[in-house]
């Protein structure tokens, strides 16, 4: 039973010589999430569209602009959200705290400690304790990259697929994935309860949460991968506007 | 392998230290407490080690080696082949002597732990899928490791703010047994002081039993803290209902 709260099991046998120094792992965290942020900001301050023909750049979905007649940075009406559920988020915390914060830069570290520490229980970090909204909001525009995922195959002349098509479909899947692997989901879920068999209804949130908690293992590896997805969906339609590129179709 | 290992052990008390040279034979299958034991009985019969099963079960002998918290008894001297394998004592804890820290302060947090409050009279009849969650924080050994590697603890000097990764299990522990009537999340948020962690995870990455401390105690029992403290709507609810957020409110669960 509880395979899913089972970790995998590490092995001690490596030779210690192999290991890394401890600021390697917090420093290539700075350097990833540091030029996506500053890819993003180039992306959201400088670019009107995102929509490239049946496809939409995860930037710019849904078109909240479009909706209010809004055509000023249509991107900053929507990029906040997963900003906002990918900063709350509690892998991504870990990678931040480490990476940006340096607290702490890695395991018993030997660095010296910033001088004042109060964890998340003041504002602004408190405001993490609020992931749940952040996944709330994220759940919306979630539907949206569905939507478009599934457009992005029906071109003028009909169904097909191109090269950007997969893209936004497999970037579609593995957000779905980061986003039903979250901790709060997983609290609100099931977790939040005591007892799963004594309210009559022994198995439906303990099946839900269960599995929900088999893909919290790897959410780490979902945050990932749908930041790296959400980077190339956008960088394609990108490419494909200012006519760097021409999108290949399949069929 | 080599013929010999070089170890630095630190040797001093309260007052001061140095780390000091040994060589030791090398042994095929041997741990670092196996090489500190060759020097205790060769070398330097005065070095304190603490240490009882020998079998990574009591957690006594948890100390750092090369600067990780690890425990003596499962760490095998052959994955430093080449290395000079130092040992010092936990960092976080005052020395005694030598490789022996005075974790006493780990038990004054434990009495303020509230215990399991079953709300029916023992033998409990409990479903599988109840205890799945609470049978894995059985696991652990209580050798400190965590609390050692806490930054809040350990860098921090956070010990009055936060009762540390392993009193975060026990309460988990109690709180999310089905069998529980008592309510620690106001501890949690207050005298426990959940909110100091930041899940950095370094508790988990040290932990001998592989129990995964942050993903299952630490963040639901956040979550729940942040039920009761932080969500709006959930406090703009149980405020109309009448009820007030430092309040225990015991739990109520049908007993079957």
């Amino acid at each position: 039973m509880a395979q899913p709260l089972e970790p995998t099991a590490r092995s001690d046998g490596h030779n210690a010589a192999k290991s890394k120094p401890y600021w390697v792992e917090p420093v290539i965290t700075m350097v990833i999430l540091g030029v996506w942020v500053l890819y993003s900001l180039w992306e959201v301050l400088f670019h009107n569209t995102g929509t490239y023909h049946n496809y939409v750049s995860p930037y710019f979905s849904p078109g909240v602009g479009d909706w209010f007649g809004w055509h000023v940075l249509d991107a900053l009406y929507v990029a906040w959200v997963p900003l906002l559920f990918r900063f709350s988020c509690y892998y991504y915390r870990k990678e931040y705290y480490r990476g940006f914060f340096w607290d702490p830069p890695a395991c018993y570290a030997v660095d010296k400690p910033r001088p004042r520490y109060s964890g998340e229980t003041k504002w602004p970090l408190a405001f993490n304790n609020l992931h749940r909204y952040a996944w709330y909001l994220a759940l919306i525009v979630l539907i949206f990259l569905w939507k478009d995922a599934v457009e992005a195959f029906f071109f003028k002349n009909g169904f097909g697929v191109g090269v950007g098509s997969l893209i936004l479909l497999v970037n579609a899947i593995l957000l779905t994935f980061y986003t039903f692997s979250c901790h709060a989901f997983r609290h609100m879920v099931g977790g939040k309860k005591d007892c799963y068999s004594c309210d009559g209804k022994p198995t439906t949130s303990y099946k839900l949460w269960n599995r929900v908690s088999q893909w919290n293992t790897l959410h780490g590896t979902w945050a990932w991968a749908s930041l790296a997805s959400v980077w190339a969906a956008d960088l394609y339609i990108r490419l494909l506007i200012m006519g760097v590129i021409h999108d290949v179709r399949l069929f | 392998m080599s013929d010999e290992f070089k170890l630095m052990v630190w040797r001093g008390d309260a007052s001061g230290g140095a780390e000091v040279e040994y060589h030791v034979p090398a042994e095929t299958g041997m741990v670092v407490l196996d090489a500190l034991h060759y020097i205790e009985h060769n070398l330097a019969p005065d070095l304190a080690v603490r240490w009882n099963c020998k079998a990574a079960h009591c957690g006594s002998c948890s100390a750092e080696v090369n600067g990780e918290p690890k425990l003596l008894c499962k760490t095998r001297m052959d994955q430093y082949v080449g290395q000079t394998v130092t040992v010092r004592p936990m960092k976080t804890f005052p020395i005694i002597k030598d490789l022996v820290t005075d974790v006493s302060w780990n038990y004054k947090v434990a009495k303020e732990v509230p215990l399991l409050a079953p709300t029916a009279p023992a033998p409990f009849n409990m479903q599988q899928i109840d205890v799945d969650r609470i049978q894995e924080f059985h696991r652990c050994i209580e050798c400190f490791l965590c609390q050692d590697t806490c930054h809040v603890l350990r860098d921090h000097a956070g010990q009055n703010k936060y009762f540390g990764p392993r009193y975060m299990i026990k309460i988990a522990e109690f709180e999310m047994h089905p069998m529980d009537g008592v309510d620690r999340v106001p501890l949690l948020a207050h005298e426990g002081g959940v909110g100091m962690c930041n899940v950095t995870k370094c508790c988990t990455e040290v932990c001998p039993q592989h129990i995964r401390i942050t993903d299952n105690a630490i963040i639901p029992l956040k979550e729940r803290v942040a039920d009761r403290y932080y969500d709006p709507i959930k406090i703009l609810l149980r405020r109309l209902g009448g009820k007030k957020d430092d309040v225990s409110e015991p739990k109520t669960h049908a007993v079957t």
